[in-house]
């Protein structure tokens, strides 16, 4: 799946790739309304990561419904939303928006949003905001709810058990960390917001490690993220736990990156004599680390 | 439909201690490409730098038989991306995606194009230069740099024809100052039932004082934006600039969509 925030709203790609292939696309997040994000510069450059803060920039669901939804459907794209909201309010209106629309296969909730003060994170940092978030949108939808996880937190997997627990269909993990870049000549930060979201190969083996901590507490399925940059970062995270995986930050580097991904894939199991991706979810072997002669 | 080509560097040529040009075999790029288009570049397969970076096509290359076989990017060194690209040798391979954004709109003549440069902002005049001329067009190019030596492919543009006004921060070459003080001279002294299309290309303040003054003249202006950018393609929301859209209100706009060029009256310049 092409992660939210990483493919615009899906339309932007189509010259590029066939999007009915792709497991799904993730929108940007969506709120009520439109919102016109933080000034520039946005991004930084990290080691082996980049640093975001956009301030969720999006047009608002109902022209998300009127104006790509259309062209999403036309072009056969499984198509998951990124709901984003201030209020758990406003979560339920635009999650009730989205399940009275045609072409919306499932809705992820964004309580992980790290770059906007009002909302999103709030519920994330908090397991009775996360259940009431997730219950809430469940008593409107019949759609396939998916909260997605922030790893700015001390145990992921609290979170994913309050997510289950309140009647989430999966959860998806991990939004990006928390963090800054400093101009040491001028001592200015090099993003507007000051701080921002950690994503790509950097942040992947702390993600990996979330996604198992996850796989231990729930039995729901999890959607893996967090640097996915190859064919092995998507079994690794597989083989930690998650059922499917989203990537984002590499498709900015490789927008062609899916079929290489795909075909990676089918490598491995070839070469494994594995027959479905889905037989190595979870398969980590634990009891004794594996110890590779040097 | 942008493609993406994992290019051999043909060769690199160092204009100075900074600049350099670098020639990529990106034949379907070349040939797909107007003026004001720009490819996303990535030297290397590593991580470090992860993302790739943003540059006009220079030039175009073209084989003894006239086809595109490749093209140019005029790069300054400032980071990671573009030390790469300056030490990069021939056999090199470098990851290019384009043609990317919106061109340049051409003008007709008997209107006059008068394009306005600064620094490495050079970069996209040079294939707008030869499509003016093969459409015959009156072209004059204002080019400013820091000194003399940070001037280059003066030589290129006469050819075209193109009249050239230059300016130097420290007075080495041309007048003394700041580009954009001969453009506002020449823009009043010409009678305003005489047509002028402004293109700009540069440093942030330069593209504001260059779009300040053609909108003062009653010129209309083009100019193209450089905006950190992470994907070229629309899906990161990085590259936006305030713009007053058709409702009239503010908006961030993706420059690298509705851009790089961009009506210069449109952009809320601060
Ligand atoms: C530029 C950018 C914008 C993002 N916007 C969103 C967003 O709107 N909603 C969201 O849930 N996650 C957003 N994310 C987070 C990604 O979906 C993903 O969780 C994170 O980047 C980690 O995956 P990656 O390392 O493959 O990029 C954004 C990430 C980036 C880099």
């Amino acid at each position: 799946m092409a992660a939210s925030g990483c493919f615009g709203y899906g339309v932007e790609y189509a010259d590029v790739v066939d999007l009915s292939s792709l497991g799904a696309v993730v929108t940007k997040g969506l709120f009520l309304n439109a919102r016109e994000g933080h000034p520039a510069p946005r991004i930084v450059e990290t080691p082996a990561g980049m640093l975001n803060a956009i301030g969720l920039q999006g047009i608002g669901a109902r022209r998300f419904v009127d104006e790509k939804l259309p062209e999403l459907r036309a072009r056969r794209a499984t198509v998951i939303v990124n709901v984003c909201g201030t209020t758990i309010d406003e979560y339920v209106e635009v999650s009730r928006i989205l399940s009275d629309a045609e072409g919306v296969a499932a809705i992820e909730l964004n309580i992980s949003c790290p770059n906007i003060k009002e909302g999103g994170i709030q519920f994330g940092c908090s397991l009775p905001g996360t259940a009431a978030v997730v219950s809430a949108v469940r008593k409107v939808t019949r759609l396939p709810i998916m909260p997605k996880l922030t790893p700015n937190v001390t145990d992921v997997a609290s979170f994913a058990r309050a997510a289950e627990d309140a009647g989430a269909d999966a959860v998806s993990l991990v939004n990006t960390f928390l963090a800054m870049v400093i101009d040491v000549e001028s001592r200015r930060p090099k993003i507007s917001n000051v701080v921002g979201g950690l994503s790509g190969p950097a942040i992947r083996p702390i993600a990996v490690r979330m996604v198992h901590e996850c796989r231990q507490a729930v039995k729901i399925p999890i959607v893996g993220m967090g640097g996915i940059a190859n064919a092995r970062d998507v079994l690794e995270f597989m083989i930690a736990g998650a059922n499917a995986v989203q990537v984002g930050t590499a498709n900015f580097v490789d927008p062609f990156i899916w079929s290489k991904l795909l075909d990676g894939i089918g490598d491995y199991l070839e070469r494994h004599q594995i027959a479905r991706v889905a037989d190595l979810v979870g398969t980590v072997e634990t009891r004794q680390a594996a110890h590779e002669p040097m | 439909m942008p493609v993406d080509v994992d290019a051999e560097v043909i060769a690199n040529r160092a204009l100075s201690s900074d600049y350099n040009v670098l020639a990529l075999a990106a034949p379907q790029i070349a040939a797909a490409a107007a003026p004001g288009q720009f490819v996303m570049v990535k030297p290397g397969a590593g991580f470090d730098p992860l993302l790739r970076r943003p540059f006009s096509v220079f030039e175009v290359l073209r084989d003894p038989r006239g086809a595109p076989a490749g093209l140019t990017i005029l790069s300054k060194r400032i980071g990671p991306s573009t030390g790469l690209l300056y030490d990069a040798r021939p056999g090199d391979r470098v990851a290019c995606l384009g043609p990317l954004g919106r061109p340049f709109t051409p003008v007709d003549a008997p209107a006059e194009a008068w394009m306005v440069a600064g620094g490495v902002g050079l970069a996209p005049f040079a294939t707008l230069a030869e499509s003016l001329r093969a459409r015959g067009v009156k072209t004059t190019l204002f080019y400013g740099a820091r000194r003399s030596a940070e001037l280059f492919y003066l030589d290129f543009f006469r050819a075209l024809d193109v009249e050239l006004v230059l300016t130097t921060e420290d007075g080495t070459a041309g007048e003394r100052g700041r580009v954009v003080a001969p453009l506002d001279r020449q823009l009043a002294a010409r009678p305003a039932s005489s047509g002028v299309m402004v293109y700009a290309c540069g440093p942030e303040g330069m593209l504001a004082a260059a779009a300040r003054t053609a909108m003062k003249h009653s010129r209309p202006c083009q100019v193209s934006v450089e905006r950190i950018m992470g994907c070229g393609l629309g899906g990161c929301y990085s590259c936006v600039i305030p713009m007053r859209g058709d409702d009239g209100k503010f908006h961030h706009v993706r420059s690298c969509l509705a851009g790089p060029v961009l009506a210069a009256d449109q952009v809320l310049w601060d």
